[in-house]
């Protein structure tokens, strides 16, 4: 059976260049990076030019570049770094309601320490009111930080819009740019970013790099104590296979942006116009056209995520949800409720998320397989008779 | 994730449907928290003669019902009170931790089903009992209000009660 892999906001398969690459840092040059020998010297050189590429990659300046192990350790970095830094100005943080657990959880953290932190709503398709960011702003607010956008429901941020705000009110702004950066055009400068993540896995890199963009001049309190290593920021023996990897992806995401955004976007597209035709009563979930490349959310309503999945996965179907059966606390995805998303639809989420390895007839696969797996799941659910009963 | 014969009842599901007419039926959950189960059941002679649900739910939910209507299925209306969730959970050769709560449901489907036949049969109008609710991490029952686990100490998701 064919393998058809449409789940690229979980994980993705790495470029093959990428992979070239990063070999010879496992077996010749696996020197430290803070050893002055030779072989310590090829592993700096190694890393200093991978901090290039990433910086290159957002518009940025390769020494405003810090190198983290994942996304969740740079929008930590960001969001404890600069709470702990400069609590003297204030203890107010603003975020939105739709963030990664990494921002949320975080804030959840700080505000317990005694920090205040404003959740901002968003509409129906996931959006943040600018105006909303501006109002929320006090004397005491030190950090504003709103993701680029979410891969859950595929909505991009009025991201510049928020930065010119923050700018002018003198206010640190964060972004989590995780799922954006390496896919869409992102360009710190043109953001008013202060400091942005990004993450290597995100973009046909490896697991184990990403970096968080730190504006030059703005302190934050580094999370690990240890050794000096990333201008003492970040201490910690470099991953420098992985770096390695995340900039070769970075270089390589630099060419191939607008290729990759417009042949992702006609699988979305195909699937998109396919899926209300071959399913009655399934709602698109996030924004109609600010969307991520490739990104299909939907909810197919009457039924619930994880028993969809799991036949789909039957027949090779490689997807996610935002069911709250699927996720370990057993909450429905707060994304989808704080769009406004009932419950009960939330249950039925689908999220299929496109890469360069698929192709076409993958989404004409996945519109053959999906609608006798929904029409079987409807069968046997009480809250779809229900709902015909009264539509009767 | 799931054992074999969890995949194997989600697969295939024994007994999906309606009966018209039914001699009792039981309705547990709501699509909010995720489960809803519907359980019909057609009684002769004090035997279950008959057995048919409808499940909203994940893999688990669909391999508890369909493994409770197998269970139910000729046993006297006695027995088949008897039928606990632990035995459900225990012929579907375990369920993962956070699933437990799924085995409950059905058990509590089939006895509210019973419940609705034996208020049928003296002719008194059904009335729903108390609402339950365990604990999705440990199975334990808690009062309604609680906001953790008195078993676990866990906090309880907030849209956790399964009987409304």
């Amino acid at each position: 059976m064919a393998i058809i892999y449409a789940d690229h906001v979980a994980a993705m398969p790495i470029h093959p260049k990428v992979y070239e690459a990063m070999v010879p840092y496992f077996k010749e040059f696996y020197g430290n990076a803070s050893s002055i020998h030779e072989d310590g010297e090829k592993a700096r050189e190694a890393l200093e030019e991978a901090r290039g590429k990433v910086a290159r990659l957002i518009g940025a300046q390769a020494e405003d570049i810090i190198f983290t192990s994942c996304g969740t350790e740079s929008n930590n970095l960001a969001l404890k770094g600069v709470a702990l830094a400069h609590q003297a100005k204030g203890k107010e943080i603003i975020i939105s309601g739709i963030e990664h657990f990494s921002i949320m959880h975080c804030a959840n953290a700080l505000e317990k320490a005694g920090f205040h932190v404003t959740r901002l709503p968003v509409d129906s398709h996931g959006l943040v009111d600018p105006g909303a960011v501006e109002r929320a702003i006090t004397p005491q607010t030190i950090l504003v930080s709103v993701m680029h956008s979410n891969p859950e429901v595929g909505t991009i941020e009025p991201i510049a819009e928020i930065g010119k705000i923050t700018r002018a009110k003198k206010v640190l702004f964060h972004t989590d740019a995780v799922d954006s950066v390496g896919n869409i055009p992102v360009e710190v400068n043109e953001l008013n970013a202060d400091l942005l993540s990004l993450a290597g896995s995100t973009f046909y890199g490896p697991k184990g790099a990403a970096a968080l963009y730190l504006r030059k001049g703005i302190k934050i309190q580094p999370l690990l104590d240890g050794g000096i290593q990333e201008r003492g920021l970040r201490a910690g023996t470099e991953n420098v296979p992985a770096i390695v990897g995340m900039g070769v992806a970075a270089e390589l995401a630099v060419e191939e942006i607008p290729k990759r955004m417009s042949y992702l976007q006609g699988l979305s597209g195909r699937l998109t116009e396919g899926l209300p035709k071959k399913i009655p009563h399934v709602r698109f979930l996030g924004h109609p056209t600010r969307r991520l490349p490739g990104n299909v959310s939907v909810a197919v309503e009457y039924i619930e995520g994880e028993a969809m999945l799991l036949f789909m996965d039957m027949e090779g179907v490689r997807i996610s949800s935002g069911s709250a059966c699927i996720s370990r606390s057993l909450k429905v995805s707060h994304v989808m409720l704080a769009m406004g998303v009932d419950a009960a639809t939330a249950q039925g989420s689908l999220l299929f998320s496109f890469g360069m390895q698929n192709k076409p007839e993958d989404a004409d696969r996945i519109l053959e397989v999906l609608p006798p797996i929904v029409e079987r799941l409807r069968n046997m659910s009480p809250v779809y008779r229900k709902a015909m009963a009264k539509k009767a | 994730m799931y054992t074999q014969t969890v995949m194997d009842h989600f697969k295939n599901p024994r007994n999906v449907g309606v009966i018209e007419g039914a001699d009792g039926v039981g309705e547990v959950g709501n699509p909010v928290c995720g489960d809803m189960m519907t359980f019909y059941i057609k009684v002769k002679d004090n035997v279950i003669e008959d057995v048919k649900f409808q499940t909203f739910g994940c893999g688990a939910a669909i391999a508890v019902s369909s493994m409770v209507s197998e269970m139910a299925r000729g046993k006297t209306i006695e027995q088949a009170s008897q039928i606990t969730n632990k035995q459900v959970a225990d012929a579907l050769e375990g369920l993962p931790k956070q699933k437990l709560h799924c085995s409950n449901l059905g058990a509590d489907a089939l006895h509210k089903a019973i419940e609705d036949y034996k208020m049928k049969k003296e002719g008194k109008a059904y009335k729903p009992t108390p609402k339950k609710c365990y604990c999705p991490f440990c199975d334990v029952e808690n009062p309604n209000e609680a906001e953790f686990c008195t078993g676990c100490g866990k906090e309880l998701p907030e849209e956790h009660e399964h009987e409304h």
